[in-house]
């Protein structure tokens, strides 16, 4: 019947709407008739700000999604948070170590996980979010960092968790210790740095202007990375680990 | 030799030494040990609540995962990761309806058959590797040099676990004498070193280590040696200063020692009661080597 008009109903909040299909949550909220001030940022995906609990009709377990980045279904019974707080221990970035022990000092809750995997399969991301914590309480920093590096801070995992873990908030600072900590010192960066504070970079910016499509194509396609002093490989963290994101074709985005 | 490793949290924290000379040694042995490559705690301690089957995921999932590699046997260096484990398994076994549960409970993620199997590196090393071909390897044996064993509770209790005799285990004393030392031993060699209160009580640790240490000097011992990381970190730590304190071994750096390794390979600098001048009074590394 719903098929065939083109409607489907949700609950929202306790009260039944009708939309139509092909509409995202967010948009099928707006439709039922809400004024989204709150709950609502970026509308892309990238922000975190719009985490939604439902459940189906159909099945007894609660589901979890960005409502910009789910299509309404018929039978949805859908509540927003706005956002889950989390106590985050304060910390100074200058005045920590990357030491073994540092992520779990500074969120000793995850000594608590019992590795029962609902936030990971509660992470709209699709990330590894048990595993990075697991990481975590074991110290590996880097591998902390990598797991959770798509993290949007939604915060869907910590508002599952039976063990309170503030999941995002670990991984924000697994990321800044890996990142200025652990992270591979760059001579051709700091080498570049130093050519670009002499200041004189017309001829060099002309010289690039002056090139054809084609030409700058080729430059970046041949492009080379950096290899770091000890491992002559080409230094790319990233490939070692199973990260979710579409692979990025870069030919395309240059033809735009 | 390939086996499957799950090290633990602790091998990759507070440990690190034990698991460096593990590694070295069963290079020397040529065993590899491949590290699984995604796993979790182990969840410390084995959950005495059998119907809270949450407490129970962490192990089981660990078989699950192992099993996903295709593989039904893994090894750890971990007293009580192997507990843990072992007593998680054990539990499952008993009733396969437990293991349905936690499958059902993993929302369908986790698809355990029960089949899997812990494996204690000293295990590994006696039943597979054997002593006879521990023995064979050795190139520097660790004559005149007198060890105490120590046990402790993992290896050995629950008996249904035990990976020897809980009442009187032999495989540290059967491991040092293939490397050519001469073991002292006594009944406080199973007694439980406090354990984790050590958080809370640290007096009862330190008499314990106390009574273990002060009978394995009565008995000649210059050495202690173990398995156990929290066991290590009790004795290394906490044997007060009436006497002279005892070195403490992990079994794995004396095999490395008698196998004539590098010392740098055997995290020997990460104690707190220095290792070297026994090792020197003997002559078992060289004269003036550096350990860090």
């Amino acid at each position: 019947m719903s098929e065939q008009t083109g409607m489907i109903t949700m609950q929202l909040m306790g009260k039944n709407y009708q939309v139509p299909t092909g509409l995202t949550i967010m948009a099928a909220i707006e439709y039922a008739g809400y004024k989204l001030v709150r709950g609502a940022g970026c509308r892309g995906g990238f922000c975190g700000a719009c985490p939604t609990l439902y459940r189906r009709s159909d099945n007894h377990r609660i589901f979890t999604a960005l409502a910009c980045q789910t299509l309404v279904e018929d039978g949805m019974c859908l509540v927003q948070m706005p956002f889950v707080p989390v106590v985050s221990r304060r910390y100074d970035l200058h005045q920590i170590a990357a030491k073994p022990n540092t992520l779990l000092q500074h969120f000793p809750e995850i000594a608590g996980c019992v590795a029962c995997n609902t936030c990971t399969r509660a992470c709209p991301q699709g990330l590894q979010v048990m595993d990075y914590v697991q990481a975590s309480l074991r110290g590996d920093i880097e591998r902390a960092a990598m797991l959770s590096f798509d993290c949007i801070a939604c915060g869907i995992c910590s508002s599952r968790c039976p063990a309170d873990i503030k999941h995002y908030a670990v991984g924000l600072l697994a990321r800044r210790l890996y990142g200025k900590y652990v992270t591979p010192d760059s001579p051709q960066l700091a080498a570049r740095v130093a050519e670009l504070q002499t200041g004189n970079l017309i001829a060099d910016l002309n010289a690039l202007m002056a090139l054809s499509q084609e030409e700058l194509r080729a430059r970046y396609e041949q492009r080379t990375f950096e290899t770091s002093e000890e491992n002559k490989e080409p230094f790319s963290a990233i490939q070692h680990y199973n990260s979710p994101m579409d692979p990025v074709d870069y030919k395309d985005e240059i033809e735009v | 030799m390939q086996v499957a490793y799950y090290p633990g949290c602790t091998i990759k924290v507070s440990a690190q030494h034990h698991e460096r000379a593990a590694l070295a040694v069963l290079r020397a042995l040529n065993i590899e040990l491949c590290e699984l490559p995604e796993w979790n705690c182990c969840g410390v301690l084995h959950s005495l609540t059998d119907d809270n089957l949450i407490r129970h995921m962490a192990p089981i999932r660990m078989f699950a995962r192992l099993e996903e590699q295709g593989a039904h046997e893994m090894t750890t260096l971990c007293d009580m990761c192997f507990n843990t484990l072992a007593q998680a398994n054990t539990w499952a076994k008993e009733r396969p309806e437990r293991i349905r549960a936690i499958n059902s409970t993993s929302g369908g993620e986790l698809d355990y058959d029960g089949r899997a199997q812990i494996l204690h590196l000293l295990q590994l090393l006696r039943d597979r590797v054997g002593l006879a071909a521990i023995k064979a390897r050795v190139r520097r044996p660790l004559r005149g040099l007198t060890i105490y064993p120590y046990y402790g509770c993992k290896l050995l209790r629950p008996s249904e676990v035990a990976m020897d005799d809980p009442e009187t285990p032999r495989v540290l004393h059967d491991l040092m004498l293939a490397l050519g030392a001469t073991v002292a031993e006594g009944p406080l060699q199973t007694q439980c070193c406090g354990s984790y209160h050590v958080v809370d009580r640290e007096q009862l640790v330190t008499n314990r280590v106390a009574a273990t240490t002060d009978e394995a000097r009565e008995r000649g011992a210059e050495a202690l040696v173990l398995s156990c990381p929290l066991c290590h970190y009790n004795f290394d730590s906490f044997q007060g200063s009436n006497h002279a304190a005892l070195p403490i071994f992990y079994y794995t750096q004396l095999m490395g020692i008698a196998f004539g390794l590098e010392p740098e390979e055997l995290g020997l600098d990460a104690h707190r009661v220095a290792l070297l001048p026994v090792l020197l009074e003997h002559e078992l590394v060289p004269e003036g080597v550096q350990v860090n």
